[in-house]
């Protein structure tokens, strides 16, 4: 099940560069927030906060508190811990080149010392179902590589890579702008699946993704989170100006 | 623009490209032609010496027929052993510190640098280091002395290449494993070095070639032997030594040997390079990048 992420005064820096400023804000539990802004706004830092990604960069530096379903995660957990409760899909699919599609979903579990085969079938088996992606994989699970496979396919690959590992959140960084269009409805109609068993967050730069798979949406501008809202008030009557001026295209 | 100026420019655009294509070819050609001629010139010089006799046998008295070099093909592949013992995990092992643990820090700077200066030492000083390291404590000749020359110098070559492969693979598939929560080493381990490993077992067949050719430091070490040994405590033969001291005799018999050695020498490394890929590409998934 999904937890809700409370995130209280955070603030980021990469090196001098104060990325993220005071963000505050209520992630819901089994829904999915978009997170939207122009580039280098400071959304792929915020969700890397979520998971500490963002400090294996070693210029990195994170200050104020974000909790998972009541674990502050700065103050109370190791980081790989962390990692196998909030799960993150990249922006562009990253499949271990030299893994077969199995081994690929089966990574984060066997990696982590866990070799129960027949459990592993099952997981594996589960993850590529949950990620729609079982029918086109099932008769080379063992033979291909998971590089083999197409640009959408492997980004489901991926997010099967994520959910075999039995995470609480799903942090997903502009999963389908590397994609087809056909890929992308893919990826959103399992977004829109996942989140009743995830709590998903996901970055995004097209709005109309964001107004179609996402209850909340979060803007952010220069670092700071400019409007937290349902994403439906955002996109219809955001209360910000400089929100407005986004959505509308003004600048972006 | 005119249609007859259009023309001209079009043939001389395919008149610079058909002379850049020759000049590839070219440069192509005379790098392989040193290597066919090399390989033609000891076919031709050597294969006449070939039979069973040579593989079986151990060098006979000056003008008694037959003998062979079964002792120094033995010897080699002892001293090979030896040494990708000593080099292969060393030199791996530092090229993932290099890479993955120590990248940055003043440390890593200093072995790299060392490992530069490691692989521009000319090779009899390897064996003069293994002389005074192994030969002396010890107060005689063996094969592990020659064994521990040659891994000292494939170190530096296997750190080297490793640690460029490991460089090559993307920060995105470092951060993948990083994101399941794989702690850093294992992932080092187990994702890093895996998918970057064709690129490492490449530059261990690469020491591993240049140094079994290598005569200089196995004179001060293994020293040579024409009998029969298998012994690490012992001198042993070694085809590049065995060639050299027939090349240098005044016997047209040891000449013909030494030729059919220096043959054999060049065939047995393409066999076990080839034997090495063949078994690791044999794990390798289709559509494996």
């Amino acid at each position: 099940m999904g937890v809700g992420i409370e995130v209280t005064n955070l603030n980021a820096w990469y090196g001098t560069n104060h990325t993220l400023q005071d963000i505050n804000l209520h992630i819901p539990a089994n829904h999915a927030t978009a997170l939207i802004g122009p580039s280098g706004c400071g959304k792929s830092t915020f969700v890397r906060c979520i998971n500490r990604m963002h400090e294996t960069n070693p210029i990195a530096r994170v200050t104020g508190s974000v909790r998972i379903g009541g674990l502050d995660i700065y103050a109370d957990a190791k980081p790989v811990e962390i990692r196998r409760r909030v799960g993150m899909v990249f922006q562009r699919p990253n499949p271990f080149p030299t893994m077969s599609i199995y081994d690929n979903v089966a990574a984060g579990l066997k990696l982590n010392g866990y070799s129960n085969r027949h459990a592993l079938d099952e997981i594996v088996e589960r993850s590529l179902k949950d990620s729609a992606l079982w029918d086109e994989v099932k008769d080379d699970l063992k033979k291909k590589s998971g590089a083999s496979l197409s640009g959408g396919q492997q980004q489901r690959l991926c997010i099967a890579r994520a959910l075999a590992v039995d995470p609480e959140v799903l942090l997903m960084d502009e999963p389908a702008s590397a994609l087809d269009p056909v890929s992308t409805s893919k990826i959103e109609d399992l977004i829109f699946q996942l989140k009743s068993q995830y709590t998903i967050v996901i970055v995004t730069h097209n709005m109309q993704q964001a107004a179609r798979v996402a209850e909340k949406t979060g803007f952010f501008l220069n670092g700071r989170m400019v409007e937290f809202d349902s994403t439906h008030k955002i996109f219809t009557n955001p209360s910000d100006k400089r929100t407005e001026d986004y959505i509308t295209g003004r600048f972006g | 623009m005119k249609a007859g100026e259009n023309n001209l420019r079009s043939k001389i655009r395919a008149l610079t490209d058909n002379g850049v294509t020759a000049l590839a070819i070219l440069a192509t050609a005379l790098v392989i032609a040193p290597l066919v001629a090399i390989f033609g010139y000891l076919i031709f010089k050597g294969a006449t010496s070939l039979n069973l006799a040579f593989f079986t046998q151990i060098p006979k008295p000056v003008g008694v027929a037959g003998g062979g070099m079964a002792n120094a093909i033995l010897g080699s592949a002892i001293l090979l052993a030896v040494a990708s013992v000593l080099g292969v995990p060393i030199g791996i092992g530092g090229g993932i510190y290099l890479a993955e643990f120590g990248r940055g820090t003043k440390l890593a700077n200093a072995v790299r640098f060392t490992a530069d200066v490691l692989n521009g030492v000319p090779s009899i000083v390897m064996g003069l280091a293994a002389y005074s390291l192994i030969v002396l404590p010890q107060g005689h000749f063996s094969a592990l002395s020659g064994g521990v020359a040659l891994g000292i110098m494939m170190i530096p070559t296997v750190c080297r290449t490793t640690e460029e492969m490991l460089m090559m693979v993307p920060h995105a598939v470092r951060e993948a494993a990083l994101a399941l929560g794989v702690p850093n080493w294992r992932s080092v381990l187990s994702i890093t070095v895996r998918t970057a490993s064709p690129g490492i077992i490449t530059g261990c067949m690469l020491a591993f070639a240049r140094v079994a050719g290598e005569t200089a430091p196995l004179i001060f070490t293994a020293l040579g032997n024409a009998f029969w040994s298998s012994s690490l405590n012992q001198p042993i033969a070694a085809l590049p030594l065995q060639i050299w001291i027939y090349a240098q005799s005044p016997y047209d018999d040891w000449h013909r040997l030494a030729w059919a050695g220096a043959l054999v020498l060049i065939v047995l490394i393409v066999v076990a390079v080839s034997l090495v890929r063949y078994v690791t590409s044999r794990g390798v998934l289709k559509g494996a990048s």
